[in-house]
Parts: C-alpha cells; sequence; structure tokens
C-alpha cells in the first residue's frame, strides 16, 4: 500500500431506521440524588439523523439528562427506549457497544496519550485480536491496528489535524483538544453522538469550525447528534429541533422558531417581571 | 545533525508504527545489542555477576511494576513479595520437574505470581490511589508471612532459606547452582530480558496498552469508549506480577543463589518502586535508565570515589555513596518529575533540531 490513503467510508451502522423515525426516546424520566431532583418527569425524543439541541440554564439537568442517556446515572423512574429496545440499568460500556458516543464537557482526553493515539482509542470495542496477538504484534495484530489507523487517518483529515497527529494532547490548545476529543468519538462511529458544550470556550472561528464539523458528520456520516450548548446563534442554526430544559423539568420542545417563540422558555431565560 | 528524522519518510503505517522509526534509534540500538552481547568477553566477573546480571533482573521488575503504575494508573508496593511469589513458585517448580529445563520453569513460575497479582487486584476496582497502595502493602506483609510459615515453600529447609538446585539444560550447559559460570548466567538472563520487554512494548503499543493507559489518565471516558475496568485493571495486574514474578525467580536462580523471605521484602518493593520513578512512569527504556541509576551508581560511587584518591574507609565509603544517591534522586525528582525518560526524550527532540533552539 502506498502513500495514498485508499478511501474509507466512516458512517453509522445501518440499524433498520428510516431519517426521521424515533431513535432514543425518553419517557417520564426522573432522576434524584438523595433529596435533590436533578430531573423531574421528562420526556422527549430524538429522531435518527437529525441534530438535536438540549438548552437551558445553568443547573436546568442537561448534562445529567446525557449521563442519564449513557449509562452512567440510572433514573428511579421512566423508560428509556433506544431503537426500539427498553433498556434497563445500563453500564456506560454497554452504552458504548450500542452506539452511544459523548464528548465531555471538561475535555475528558486521555492526556499522557498522543492524539493519534487518543482517536485510536475509540476504536478498542472494534479490535477484537486475543492477547496472544498483541503479545507478538505480527500477524492479525498488526493488521488491525493498520486498517485501524486507516479509519483514524480519516478522522484526521476530516478534522484537518494532521500536524498535531504526534502531540500529547496534554500539550495542544484548548481548541485543538475540544477537535481532538470529538474525533475520539468519532473514531467510535457512533449511531447516536451526544455532545456536551461543543463550543465552551470557544473564539468565533473555532466555534465557527466547530459547527461546521458537527454539519458534516451530521450529513456525510449520517449519524444522529444531541447537543447541549449555551451559544443560542450557534443551537439556532444548527439543530433541526431544540428540548428546553429548567430546574430539571422540560419547558419546551419544538424547532428552533417555536422555541424562541415560546413564552416559558422567554421566562426562564430573561426572568419574569413581578 | 547527527540525529536527524528529517527525509525519513514513511510510506506505510507499519513502517510509522514500528518501535523504532527513526534509523538512528535503530543503528542505536544495534549498537547497545552488540555492547550486550560482547560483554562478558571484556568485563570481569565481578562486573557480570554483580553489575550486570543484578541490573537487567531488576529492570525487567521495573518495567512490571511500571505496566501496573506507570501505564495502568494502581500504585502498588508489593513489588518485592510479588517477585518472591515468582521466585518460591520457580523453586517448587524446579524440585518437582528436575527434567525440565529451567528457563521454561521460570517463564512458567510467572503465572502463579500472576495468580497471586489478580487476587491482590481485585480491591483496585473499588478502591484507587494510596489507599490501593495500602492494600497492595497488605500482599506484601501476608506474603512476607507465607514464605515464612509455610515450610512447603522452602522443602522444609531447616534454615528456612531456598537453596538453587544446580540445573543443566541447552546441552549439558550448567544453567544455574553454585557452579554456574557468570557468563552463561548473563546470556541467559539478557535472552529472557530483552524477549520480554519486547513483549512488554508489543502489549503496550497496541489495544490493551491503550486501554491501560485509559484507565490511567481518565476511567470515566475510557468506559465510555468501551473499556471494561475490571478486566483492564486485572490484566495489568496480571501482566505486572507476571513480570516480577520472572524478575524474581531470575533474581534468585540467577544472581542470589540462595534466598530468605526478608529478601523480598519491602525494602525491594520501595527499591523498584523508586527505579520506575526516577527512570520514568510509563517508559519501558525509563526502567532500564531507573535501575542502572539505583543499581549501578552506588557501586560505582563505592568502587569509584577509592579510585580518585578519597580513601576514607569501606563503610564511611558506603555511606558517602547512599547519601549522594539520596542526594540525586531528590535533585532528577526536582529537576524532571518524569523521571529520566523524560530527559532523554528532550534531549533527542533537542538534537533533531540541533543546532537551532527550536523547529
Amino acid at each position: 500500500m502506498n502513500a495514498r490513503i485508499q478511501h474509507v467510508e466512516l458512517h453509522a451502522a445501518d440499524d433498520g431506521l428510516k431519517p426521521g423515525d424515533v431513535m432514543l426516546n425518553i419517557e417520564n424520566v426522573s432522576l434524584s440524588f438523595g433529596g435533590v431532583k436533578a430531573i423531574t418527569d421528562i420526556s422527549f425524543d430524538i429522531r435518527k439523523g437529525e441534530i438535536r439541541a438540549i438548552i437551558g440554564p445553568n443547573g436546568a439537568g442537561k448534562t445529567s439528562m446525557l449521563n442519564v442517556i449513557n449509562g452512567f446515572y440510572h433514573p428511579q423512574q421512566g423508560t428509556i427506549t433506544f431503537r426500539g429496545q427498553a433498556r434497563s440499568r445500563m453500564q456506560p460500556h454497554e452504552a458504548a457497544l450500542s452506539g452511544i458516543a459523548r464528548t465531555f464537557q471538561n475535555v475528558a482526553l486521555f492526556k499522557g496519550m498522543s492524539t493519534l493515539d487518543n482517536i485510536m482509542s475509540g476504536r478498542t470495542l472494534k479490535m477484537n485480536t486475543n492477547f496472544f496477538w498483541q503479545m507478538l504484534h505480527v500477524g492479525p495484530a498488526r493488521n488491525e491496528e493498520i486498517a485501524h489507523r486507516l479509519k483514524v487517518e480519516e478522522i484526521i483529515d476530516f478534522l484537518e489535524i494532521q500536524a498535531i497527529r504526534k502531540t500529547p494532547v496534554g500539550k495542544l490548545p484548548y481548541g485543538l483538544q475540544k477537535r481532538v476529543e470529538l474525533g475520539r468519538a468519532l473514531a467510535m462511529e457512533p449511531d447516536l453522538l451526544l455532545l456536551d458544550e461543543p463550543m465552551a470556550g470557544m473564539n468565533l472561528e473555532e466555534k465557527e469550525d466547530m459547527s461546521r464539523f458537527i454539519l458534516d458528520v451530521n450529513s456525510q456520516m449520517g449519524t444522529t447528534i444531541a447537543l447541549i450548548e449555551h451559544d443560542m446563534g450557534v443551537v439556532m442554526d444548527i439543530s433541526d429541533r431544540v428540548v428546553v430544559l429548567d430546574y430539571g423539568r422540560k419547558i419546551g420542545d419544538g424547532t428552533p422558531g417555536e422555541v424562541k417563540a415560546n413564552q416559558d422558555v422567554i421566562d426562564a431565560y430573561l426572568g419574569v417581571s413581578h | 545533525m547527527f540525529y536527524r528524522e528529517s527525509g525519513q519518510y514513511k510510506t506505510t503505517y507499519e513502517s510509522d508504527q514500528a518501535i523504532f522509526p527513526i534509523r538512528e534509534d535503530r543503528i542505536g540500538i544495534a549498537i547497545i545489542m552488540a555492547m550486550a552481547l560482547i560483554t562478558p568477553f571484556i568485563a570481569s566477573e565481578f562486573i557480570l555477576a554483580s553489575i550486570m546480571i543484578p541490573f537487567l533482573i531488576l529492570a525487567l521488575g521495573t518495567i512490571g511494576l511500571n505496566v501496573l503504575t506507570g501505564y495502568a494508573g494502581q500504585l502498588s508496593l508489593g513489588t518485592g513479595a510479588f517477585m518472591g511469589a515468582g521466585a518460591y513458585a520457580c523453586y517448587k517448580l524446579a524440585t518437582i520437574f528436575p527434567d525440565i529445563n529451567i528457563v521454561v520453569l521460570i517463564l512458567l513460575s510467572g503465572v502463579f505470581s500472576a495468580g497471586v497479582g489478580i487476587l491482590f487486584g481485585l480491591p483496585s476496582l473499588r478502591i484507587k490511589g494510596l489507599y490501593l497502595a495500602v492494600t497492595t502493602l497488605a500482599a506484601q506483609f501476608f506474603l512476607e508471612w507465607c514464605f515464612i510459615r509455610i515450610p512447603w515453600l522452602y522443602n522444609y529447609n531447616a534454615s528456612g532459606a531456598i537453596e538453587v538446585p544446580e540445573r543443566r539444560g541447552f546441552g549439558d550447559l550448567i544453567l544455574t547452582g553454585p557452579s554456574a559460570t557468570a557468563t552463561t548466567r548473563y546470556y541467559v538472563v539478557l535472552a529472557i530480558v530483552v524477549v520480554v520487554t519486547l513483549v512488554v512494548k508489543n502489549l503496550v503499543r497496541g489495544r490493551i496498552g491503550r486501554q491501560w493507559m485509559m484507565i490511567r489518565d481518565m476511567d470515566i471516558a475510557a468506559e465510555l469508549m468501551g473499556v471494561r475496568p475490571l478486566w483492564a485493571k486485572l490484566s495489568a495486574f496480571a501482566v505486572s506480577s507476571y513480570l516480577a514474578g520472572v524478575a524474581g525467580a531470575m533474581f534468585v536462580f540467577f544472581y542470589l543463589g540462595a534466598a530468605e523471605p526478608s529478601s523480598f521484602g519491602i525494602s525491594l518493593s520501595f527499591q523498584v518502586l523508586f527505579m520506575a520513578i526516577l527512570g520514568g512512569l510509563g517508559s519501558l527504556v525509563g526502567s532500564f535508565f531507573g535501575a542502572a541509576f539505583i543499581w549501578i551508581l552506588p557501586i560505582a560511587l563505592r568502587v569509584g570515589l577509592p579510585a580518585v584518591g578519597v580513601d576514607v574507609g569501606a563503610e564511611i565509603i558506603f555511606q558517602i555513596a547512599q547519601m549522594a544517591v539520596g542526594a540525586l534522586i531528590i535533585f532528577f525528582l526536582i529537576a524532571e518529575p518524569h523521571g529520566l525518560a523524560r530527559l532523554w526524550a528532550i534531549g533527542k527532540e533537542k538534537l533533531r533540531v540541533w543546532p537551532f533552539p527550536y523547529a
């Protein structure tokens, strides 16, 4: 194989759902920590192929919602149906196995590893040569490593981070770290990608880049995206539907236009005159 | 100038992912290997038996600890005991199967210490950091107790020690026992250490090593990428204590010749931990640096000080050497907390852009 990288398609798995079908359905979910209610009786759905924004003031329960979706928290009440299957207590690695990937609000990269290794780590679940081949690092183990490297290079090209391939991620500026984290999640080739404040702390150009990547991931790879974001301009521009939370309750749901016109949402963000 | 990466283009990922992708590194490692091979011809018996053999064995033990602490991020103070488990397992195996090649038995004895390691690694699923270190300390004391209190382990010897029996292999070469030559023992140790180091390198650069590092750097994100903490942590404990076990077995069979339970005490655990920290956690080459620093430097000082005219008696020389090593450890850790391996990496980076300060 020569320097030319053969083209590898990265895309979400075919799960029989058509764009627009409900992929993840959340029904009457409640979550509390002791006496503190983080989420109260929230229902909404995420449809295949859409960009779904979850917004709300600080402490509204947005991140808790993501944590429920990928199995870090187990809600006391309610059901979550992913691709038609209601799930019981799910562990994070099982969520990963079923095709849910995510990024974190505070970058959660593997600081001691290079950009390349970080993104390779997203391929963990797709690698399966056994311990003995791994010890020898020949035959299947080496071929597997190279095959996945090809996919990872696709992502590196897509995110335009070729120059920092071998740089330890701890040395990278914040904006690039966010980008590497997106790459790591993309390496899992998820069906559902959860982004927790992908634009936080970025300047305008970085936000524009990130928006472009999110839109491209959505349209080219067919990945369904749920994102939490505080930059309303970005949210209104790129998302198909928006759900608004406040104090753990849902106060609005619909297209960006509908949500913008919703009086409860305006009150939550701007306050109510007394 | 003489360490230049530029111009060495890689056209396959295979060559990019090689252990030594840079030509100068390959030349360097070839020279080091050649020197290691000719050492017995130019070095004295003392250098072979008292410096090189224990240095290589302890380097392997340090690699073992590095897998656990440096790569998987689980602090352990039980390395000495795991080395002991390997040594006693090898002693029993050599007693039960006198006809099997001792090298096979040494590699096999690591399996027993790996089992012990998994057992004492179980708390790591719940406990982290210093608290985990304390549970491994329990392993240290428990195993030491076993070495003293279970006479079966030392074949009911009146002295309570294990004495290495004479074993032959590879034709009729005497491999172990009092009449085995230092040269033979050195070559066997060198071969085992090189091969095992290569295997560990393969592990840490592949999927399994990445899983360990994922758990070390951010366990929550690791779980989300599909790593099962149970598997990742216990496999790190298993590999780590396997390596410690092999090192321990070699320590007795090729270096000490006879061992008591106190040979595998807490001081050995700390010695290996110092080697790992000073050499650089999460680095295989650092394990060799650390082992060399802690093992060879005191001997070099003890031999070297009288040679340059400082002659104040053996006892004082010994203490001066101890103090100097202690001071140097503190100095190096202040200068570079990530150990000698990081200094080495920085040096290579500087050479790469030399004579310019940065690229």
